[in-house]
C-alpha cells in the first residue's frame, strides 16, 4: 500500500488527539472530540476544516479559458476577475468526471479546486485536451487549504487576520491577501466558498504558515472540525459528494445540476448527451428525505413506495437539530415528487421519509 | 483515556455487565462509546424476550457506523433504560451510568465466570480486541 500523504497541518491534527483515518490517498482527521458537536458549531457559531487534501491547480496562458470552456460546463466567460463558480467536467457521454470550483484570477489565468480523490484523474483529463498554450500549475504540495465556515466565520477570520479585508469578500468572490503571521510576510487566497450550507471563506495559504494560521482561528473561536462533520453539514445541505451523488455514469440532468450547465456557451464536453437527456426528461432524479426516525440511511440502502422499488440512497446523515435524518436519493421520476412519503429499507425495519427537494434540506437542518 | 470500573464484568464484544441479586445491567463500555462516537439510535429488546449467551439483542448506530450489541449472559430482559432512546448521548456521556441499556434476570450465574474482569478488559481493548 502506497504511503498515506499528510498535510501541512497533520502535526497539529495529532497533537489536538484528532482521530486521523485514510481518505483518498491522504491521512486526515475525521473526529476531534464528537461529530455532531463540530457540526453544531458551524450552524451556531464558527468551524475550521483541514482541506489541503483538496486537488489546486493553476491553469494560465492564451488558451486557457478555451480549455475550460470545453472541458467544463459552466460558463466561464462569465466570470469576472476574482470571481468563482460551481462547475462539472463532464465525460463524452454526459457522465460526471467530477465537481469543481473554477475562480478566475484574470483573463488568461485560472485556478481549479478539484476533489482529492479526483486529483490526479482530472488534471491529466486538461492536460490531455489543452494545447501547448496552456501551462499548469498544481500547487496541491505548497499550500494549504483552509475552510474556515460559520455565520461568525468572517468576523473569525477577520480577527484572526488582523484586517477587516476580508469583509469586503462577496459571496463567489476572492481576494488574494498579503497578511503578517509571525512576523512572515504572505500572500493567501480568500475565497467566499464552503460546502457546509453556511458563510465563510475557503484559505489558500502557503504551507509553512498553515500551522501559526490554524492555532490563530482557533483562538478568535474556531473550533476544529474533521471530515466527519463536514460529511454531516453537506448533507443537510444538500450539496453531492463524487462517489455518492455523482460519478461517471451520472449526469447532471438526474442530479438536479443543470443550474451549473450552460448549453448555450457553445460546444464542450458532454454537451450533446446532456442536452438530450435534458429534452427527455430523466428516468430518476436526485431529491432529498426527511425522516423523523433516527434510524440512519445510508448509501445503498432501497427505497420503496408503496412496496416497489423506487430507488436508493447515496448518503445520509443524523440530524442533531432537530434530531431528524437527512438523506439524498435517486428517485424514478414517476414517484418523484416533494411530499410523497416513501419507505427507506434500513437492515430489517422499513422507515417512513418524506421526499423533499436538495434545497429544502438545509432549512429541516436549523 | 477511555475508564474502566474495577467492580464490572466485560465481555470480548465491548458490553459491561453489573450483577445485582440475580439481576445484571447491562451497557456498552467507555471504550466501545469512544470508538462508535456519536451515539443516535438504540434498537433494544422488549422486556420479556429471551436472550442467549453471545446471542444479539440489540442494535447501535453511531453518525459513522452500525454496530450489534451481544448479550454477555443468557436470561430474560427485565427492563430496558426508555429514558436512553430519545438522549442516545447519554451513552456518550455516561456510559456506565446514564447510559445502562438493559436489566436482564440470569438464567445462568455460572456464565459470569466467562467474563473478563476490568484488568483483564483493558488489556483486551488496549490489544485492538474484537
Amino acid at each position: 500500500m502506497e504511503e498515506l500523504r499528510r498535510t501541512p497541518l497533520d502535526a497539529v491534527h495529532r497533537q489536538t488527539g484528532a482521530r486521523m483515518v485514510p481518505f483518498a490517498g491522504w491521512d486526515m482527521p475525521v473526529m476531534y472530540s464528537s461529530i455532531l458537536e463540530e457540526a453544531r458549531s458551524v450552524r451556531q457559531g464558527c468551524g475550521m476544516f483541514d482541506i489541503s487534501h483538496m486537488g489546486r491547480v493553476y491553469v494560465e496562458g492564451p488558451d486557457a479559458l478555451d480549455l475550460l470552456q470545453r472541458t467544463t460546463t459552466n460558463d466561464v466567460n462569465a466570470l469576472l476577475p476574482g470571481t468563482a463558480q460551481y462547475s462539472l467536467i463532464a465525460n463524452p457521454d454526459g457522465g460526471i468526471i467530477d465537481d469543481i470550483i473554477v475562480y478566475r484570477v484574470d483573463a488568461q489565468k485560472f485556478l481549479v479546486v478539484v476533489n482529492a480523490s479526483n486529483s490526479d484523474k482530472d488534471i491529466s483529463w486538461f492536460r490531455s485536451h489543452a494545447t501547448a498554450s496552456v501551462e499548469f500549475n498544481v500547487v496541491t504540495q505548497e499550500t494549504a487549504m483552509i475552510a474556515v465556515q460559520g455565520p461568525r466565520a468572517l468576523e473569525v477570520a477577520s480577527k484572526a487576520f488582523r484586517s477587516d479585508a476580508v469583509l469586503n469578500i462577496g459571496r463567489f468572490e476572492f481576494a488574494t491577501l498579503e497578511l503578517e503571521i509571525a512576523g512572515c510576510n504572505a500572500t493567501i487566497t480568500a475565497c467566499r466558498t464552503g460546502y457546509t450550507g453556511e458563510d465563510g471563506l475557503e484559505l489558500i495559504i502557503p504551507a509553512s504558515m498553515a500551522p501559526t494560521l490554524w492555532a490563530r482561528l482557533h483562538d478568535e473561536g474556531a473550533a476544529p472540525c474533521g471530515l466527519g462533520a463536514r460529511d454531516t453539514l453537506r448533507i443537510e445541505a444538500g450539496y453531492p459528494l463524487y462517489g455518492h451523488e455523482i460519478d461517471d455514469n451520472t449526469s447532471p440532468v438526474e442530479a438536479l445540476l443543470m443550474w451549473a450547465v450552460s448549453l448555450t456557451k457553445g460546444n464542450f464536453i458532454g454537451r450533446e448527451p446532456i442536452a438530450k437527456l435534458k429534452s427527455q426528461k430523466p428516468a430518476r432524479k436526485l431529491l432529498g428525505l426527511k425522516s423523523d426516525q433516527r434510524m440512519q440511511p445510508r448509501q445503498g440502502y432501497t427505497l420503496f413506495s408503496n412496496g416497489e422499488r423506487i430507488g436508493a440512497i447515496t448518503s445520509g446523515t443524523f440530524s442533531p437539530a432537530h434530531n431528524i435524518t437527512l438523506a439524498m436519493a435517486y428517485i424514478e421520476s414517476s414517484a418523484a415528487t416533494p411530499g410523497n412519503i416513501v419507505q427507506i429499507q434500513v437492515r430489517d425495519k422499513f422507515v417512513d421519509a418524506e421526499i423533499i427537494p436538495k434545497k429544502a434540506m438545509l432549512q429541516s437542518a436549523r | 483515556m477511555a475508564t474502566t470500573p474495577a467492580d464490572l464484568k466485560y465481555s470480548k464484544t465491548h458490553e459491561w455487565v453489573r450483577l445485582d441479586g440475580n439481576v445484571v445491567t447491562i451497557g456498552i463500555t467507555d471504550h466501545a462509546q469512544a470508538e462508535l462516537g456519536d451515539i443516535t439510535y438504540l434498537d433494544l429488546p422488549e422486556p420479556g424476550r429471551v436472550l442467549q449467551y453471545d446471542g444479539q439483542f440489540g442494535e447501535v448506530e453511531s453518525v459513522k457506523a452500525v454496530s450489534e450489541l451481544f448479550s454477555p449472559v443468557s436470561g430474560t430482559v427485565a427492563e430496558i433504560n426508555s429514558e436512553i432512546v430519545d438522549h442516545t448521548e447519554s451513552v456518550n456521556e455516561d456510559p456506565f451510568g446514564k447510559g445502562w441499556l438493559i436489566k436482564v434476570e440470569l438464567a445462568n450465574p455460572s456464565e459470569l465466570a466467562e467474563l473478563m474482569s476490568a484488568e483483564d478488559y483493558v488489556k483486551f481493548a488496549e490489544a485492538g480486541g474484537h
